[in-house]
């Protein structure tokens, strides 16, 4: 496990690279779904301001 | 299926009057065109200063003051390009004139180049000079200048178009802009690197010259379809 | 050829409905192959014989990579698509692309300069792939910013598409200009990963990423293209039907 860990003495290298990527993609799904459920709150905003002008 | 024009009057009749007027309203105002000319003067000056003096270090730097400088000013030139057409409603007078848009944005960069491009391009042999380039470097330090200066002219228009009548565009336009004017800058910066050298230059003058012949071909079309954008 | 699938997902809740039914499936199916790939790829491939452990950056590497170039095909095409028969569902999936892409983009930076580092001596070379993939950067930097300067969703959507389309005209000659450009500066770099050359221990998982990497693209263009549906569509009475908002 050490000895995998270790990357044959390429780990400070090889492991940010991964971890820089998870970041990305993990900070990527966030942004996406923040953005999606803002879009959905302004809608329903918007939705219920129309129905009570009708 | 063109819309029919009060006075019909053929497109390059049309370009050609649009040159006039343009270059006399610029000539009008030197003030406005000579900027872009001193601020490349004053930023070749700087390298010197902020490097070392000595002819032979700053033979090697050359090229790459000369086209840095080049650039910077064009693009400080470009907001002039379509702004007072813009904000006095000329420019959507030429958009609605059924008269290919394209042709007379192609028209009104070659004027914006006459005024802004070409006296840096005269401007630069005194600053190659200054910057130790031999005198037989001269004319080829002015043909990759002139070519690289007209195609930074023609991209530029389609970012000036871009950001036509935006409140923050000056930034904007010079991140719009430089990415695009990255090919230019490698090509024209390596020709006047073995110009200087006294080497031949074709291989990159070439391939500078295809740049700024697809420019001119698609370039204004680019530019006419944002400046039509702008103005909706 | 039935065109009507295409001209169907055209249509604003059409295509909201549909992109949120296959968002599970592409992140699931993205999930799956990232964990074979890493599987095969940190556990089962063996060392290469030059760079010995260090190449396993290879597999995040190149698919992000691959990835920045791909979203801006994406984005270009979708703008294209747009502008031409003015499709604003076109316009809402180029929009979701830039930021996605623009990551993909820092990513496969900071990925490279990492694997630069003990291959190369340094974290940044001027080598040919790392540069346009840092123009790659601010063209997909220029476009965001144009974006956020245009406050008018209609002008915004069209003026940036003209520049996404222009980027990718310029795209190629730029990737050309600083091939040749570095070619006068330096040597041929360490680093040559030839297809042929790369045993199946290796390509296997690499694909496999890659395709991890493309579904994941997917999944995320997906949600954030809903959300500018939602935002271009606002009045329309679908909208109160799609979020579950009973009249």
């Amino acid at each position: 496990m050490m000895h995998w860990l270790n990357m044959g003495g390429y780990w400070p290298f090889v492991w940010p690279s991964y971890l820089i990527t998870l970041f990305a993609l993990a900070l990527n799904i966030y942004l996406a779904r923040r953005s999606l459920a803002a879009a959905k709150s302004e809608a329903r905003r918007r939705a219920q301001t129309q129905r009570s002008e009708t | 299926m063109t819309a029919p024009t009060p006075t019909a009057v053929s497109p390059g009749r049309a370009g050609w009057l649009l040159v006039l007027r343009d270059l006399r309203l610029g000539l009008r105002r030197p003030g406005e065109w000579l900027q872009p000319l001193v601020f490349f003067l004053v930023v070749t000056t700087l390298f010197p200063l902020a490097t070392d003096p000595q002819m032979s270090r700053l033979r090697d730097m050359a090229p790459g003051a000369l086209w840095v400088a080049a650039l910077l000013s064009s693009l400080l030139a470009l907001e002039l390009l379509f702004r007072e057409d813009g904000q006095d409603g000329s420019l959507e007078q030429l958009a609605v004139s059924g008269l290919p848009l394209s042709w007379l944005l192609l028209a009104k960069t070659c004027v914006h180049w006459l005024l802004t491009g070409l006296p840096l391009v005269l401007a630069a042999p005194i600053v190659a000079t200054a910057l130790g380039a031999p005198y037989a470097a001269i004319p080829g330090v002015l043909a990759a200048l002139l070519l690289g200066s007209v195609t930074l002219s023609l991209i530029g228009a389609v970012g000036a178009g871009l950001t036509l009548g935006l409140r923050r565009g000056g930034v904007l336009l010079a991140l719009l802009v430089l990415p695009l004017a990255v090919p230019v800058l490698i090509f024209g910066a390596r020709a006047t690197a073995l110009a200087i050298a006294l080497e031949p230059m074709a291989a990159p003058m070439y391939l500078l010259g295809a740049i700024a012949v697809l420019s001119a071909t698609l370039a204004p079309l680019a530019a006419a379809a944002a400046v039509r954008i702008s103005l909706e | 050829m039935n065109w009507i699938w295409f001209h169907r997902l055209g249509s604003p809740p059409h295509f909201f409905r549909i992109a949120g039914k296959m968002v599970p499936w592409f992140a699931w199916l993205a999930g799956i192959a990232a964990v074979t790939g890493l599987v095969g790829g940190l556990g089962l491939a063996p060392p290469d014989y030059q760079q010995g452990e260090g190449y396993r950056i290879i597999f995040v590497h190149v698919p992000a990579a691959v990835l920045s170039t791909l979203a801006y095909a994406v984005m270009a095409s979708a703008a294209g698509v747009g502008l031409i028969w003015r499709m604003n569902v076109a316009h809402a999936v180029a929009a979701s692309c830039a930021a996605v892409g623009a990551w993909f983009t820092l990513v496969a930076l900071a990925t490279g300069s990492l694997w630069g580092r003990p291959m190369w001596g340094t974290y940044w070379e001027w080598d040919p792939r790392l540069t346009s993939e840092l123009v790659l950067l601010f063209l997909y930097l220029g476009y965001m910013g144009l974006r956020g300067a245009i406050d008018d969703t209609a002008r915004a959507d069209r003026a940036s598409a003209v520049l996404a389309l222009v980027g990718v005209i310029n795209l190629p000659i730029i990737h050309y200009s600083v091939d040749w450009w570095n070619s006068l500066h330096q040597g041929h770099t360490l680093l040559k990963f030839g297809k042929a050359s790369m045993p199946p221990s290796m390509l296997v998982p690499l694909l496999l990423m890659m395709l991890a990497f493309t579904l994941y693209f997917a999944a995320i263009l997906l949600v954030r293209a809903r959300g500018e549906v939602l935002r271009r569509e606002r009045n329309a009475r679908w909208i109160s039907e799609a979020i579950g908002e009973r009249p």
